[in-house]
């Protein structure tokens, strides 16, 4: 009992030790996020840098081959360059309508690109770059990232700008004489603008019955 | 205190479920002594990465029987949640969702950049990531179109396939946090564009007060690095976020003010919603439960006492209850849920059911300590438009089991 007693008097001078030390700065192991940095207890710490810093600087010249985002609804980041409806049906027969099928209307691999608009209220939506997309710089932004599939990332400017005129022209978005660069991809006026919601879950009122409950 | 499950109210649930009766065993034949004790196994190699035992090659990720891709790069590989004691998925049964493959990335060549709305950008080499003060969190990881196939009827056998898009995982890594702050974040870079250096550069664009809250920028798994299919040699981990958004091969973190609205944000990952409209940034995997054993595809043995045992999780916070039903829905009792019961993870749960050989319907429903209740598939439809590929199913799921002891997916049928 006594000793119980004795080891509680100890636990508290010790703690309130740690804790004039850690007042008096000894504590800066801590990282500014929050993350101990090193040992706790009242023994002597070995002091360290409040915070590790192990990252290269780098301008944001040496990152330009990665920069590749838009932002789509204002079409910032979109590159000099442009295209033309009569270019991209060429480099889509050369580069996509093995995968897309002619005149994008869906082909071996994947389905119609092409259509859609107004089917969203019924039953079968028909999801396509005219019907879903809300911002036109969203096709430069995924065919300059991923397409096409086996050689993704190696497009030109002017052929992913003409690769976009086409798709657009046939979804019945822009003339078939349309010529796309970075100020008028991003003011095409795309159908399902107004289409999207935030998230506004938990949507659900589920109540927890036990019994008898249908 | 009201977490922690004791034995007797395992015993009191299962009794609840049981009635308390115990079938008996017929007797067991002599045993004799079996070869691997009369002869020395295996011998030690010098070195080799351990393997599960042959007998077990049936515990295997597989692709959707039920949505046929004509293509090997954009699909995705289910775990055998029916296989799965406890809450860890092995790291060669975490399921997969590619855009474009698995790349093979040399670590020694890969960089992690930060840039954008930063005081400095920064390029962050491998073997100075893991020198920075490290985490390990235990996280569910789900994909948002896990249980896309089965909202109004059965399509899917198993719960592999119906559930299957989603592990447990051992996360470790550094703080994205840390990180963003030695780059400087600008007061004004309210949202961050993660980006993967596969042939996808799949990429979304996130919060910041996620990301400062508890991204991590993780490098292992279960105790060893990240697997190729699995974002090797580094990833983003966003708890309870879609899985999608916790982007793999991890090459660049931008910073801006607005976000990007690309097309994995808009034509894909959203919700179809009632006069044509699509929900957006619906980040969260709401709480969730599905029984695992007795589930889609198994046999039951005659009547008799069966642990019904599944996973809950939510991406909201933690389990704080699992109930489950025998009869459909129509009576429910509170089953065992068995520690560790950790935020934002898989949890366990479990019930003793003596079968009394009728036709029965199984099912689950979870609530998490938020409180919300795990809905029904007719509670999301009144929300929700049930039509394509839909996202973020979390419905309860109901087994059915016949007088034969056959257990089968009965999603719409209940």
């Amino acid at each position: 009992m006594r000793s119980a007693r004795r080891k509680l008097i100890f636990v508290l001078i010790t703690s309130a030790l740690w804790g004039c030390a850690e007042m008096g700065g000894r504590m800066a192991a801590k990282s500014s996020t929050g993350i101990p940095l090193g040992s706790t207890g009242p023994h002597a710490v070995q002091p360290l840098p409040d915070r590790p810093r192990f990252g290269q600087p780098m301008s944001e010249a040496e990152l330009a081959a990665w920069n590749i985002d838009i932002r789509t609804p204002d079409g910032r980041g979109l590159p000099a360059g442009q295209g033309s409806v009569a270019e991209g049906r060429k480099v889509y027969e050369a580069k996509c309508v093995a995968c897309h099928g002619a005149d994008a209307k869906g082909g071996p691999m994947y389905g119609t690109m092409v259509g859609g608009i107004g089917s969203f209220t019924t039953n079968t939506r028909v999801l396509t770059p005219g019907s879903m997309y809300p911002y036109a710089p969203i096709l430069f932004d995924y065919i300059r990232r991923a397409m096409p599939l086996d050689r993704p990332q190696t497009l030109s400017a002017d052929e992913v700008y003409a690769v976009s005129a086409y798709l657009l022209n046939l979804n019945g978005l822009v003339s078939a004489d349309a010529v796309m660069d970075a100020a008028r991809l991003a003011q095409v006026q795309m159908p399902n603008r107004n289409g999207f919601l935030l998230d506004d879950r938990p949507d659900t009122r589920a109540q927890r019955c036990m019994t008898s409950c249908k | 205190m009201a977490r922690i499950s004791s034995r007797r109210d395992f015993l009191r649930k299962t009794a609840a479920l049981t009635g308390g009766a115990v079938a008996a065993s017929a007797a067991a034949a002599p045993l004799s002594v079996p070869p691997s004790a009369q002869e020395p196994g295996r011998p030690i190699p010098e070195a080799m990465y351990g393997m599960p035992s042959k007998y077990e090659a049936h515990v295997a990720r597989r692709r959707s029987d039920v949505l046929k891709n004509r293509q090997n790069w954009s699909d995705w590989s289910m775990t055998p949640l029916q296989h799965q004691p406890g809450i860890i998925t092995p790291n060669g049964l975490v399921f997969e969702r590619h855009h474009a493959g698995t790349p093979d990335i040399d670590p020694a060549k890969h960089r992690l950049a930060i840039h954008g709305m930063v005081k400095q950008p920064l390029a962050f080499a491998m073997d100075d990531l893991v020198r920075y003060p490290s985490v390990s969190r235990f996280h569910f990881h789900e994909c948002s179109g896990n249980g896309l196939t089965d909202w109004l009827k059965p399509a899917s056998t198993t719960v592999q396939q119906t559930h299957g898009l989603l592990s447990g995982v051992l996360w470790t890594g550094v703080p994205a946090a840390t990180l963003l702050e030695e780059a400087g974040i600008d007061p004004r870079g309210r949202w961050a564009l993660f980006e993967g250096a596969d042939a996808a550069a799949h990429a979304r664009s996130i919060r910041m007060e996620k990301v400062l809250d508890d991204a991590i920028i993780a490098y292992a798994m279960n105790g060893e690095r990240l697997r190729p299919e699995n974002g090797y040699p580094v990833r983003l981990v966003l708890p309870g976020w879609e899985g999608n958004t916790s982007v793999k091969w991890l090459r660049r973190i931008k910073v801006s003010d607005e976000p990007w609205h690309l097309r994995s944000e808009t034509a894909r990952y959203t919700d179809p919603m009632p006069e044509g409209k699509w929900r957006q940034f619906s980040m969260v995997m709401e709480c969730k439960s599905v029984i695992t054993s007795p589930s889609g595809g198994q046999q039951l043995k005659g009547p008799g006492f069966y642990e019904i045992a599944g996973l809950a999780w939510s991406g909201a916070g933690r389990i704080r209850a699992v109930d489950v039903s025998v009869d459909g829905g129509r009576n429910w009792r509170e089953a065992m849920v068995e520690e560790p019961i950790m935020d934002k993870c898989l949890t366990r749960f479990k019930a003793g059911w003596d079968w009394n050989g009728a036709p029965a319907v199984l099912m689950s429903r979870a609530l998490d300590s938020t409180g919300y209740v795990q809905p029904a598939v007719q509670e999301i439809q009144k929300a929700r438009a049930i039509a394509g590929f839909v996202q973020h199913h979390n419905g309860i799921q109901p087994w059915s089991v016949n007088a034969k002891g056959e257990v089968r997916n009965a999603i719409g049928q209940a």
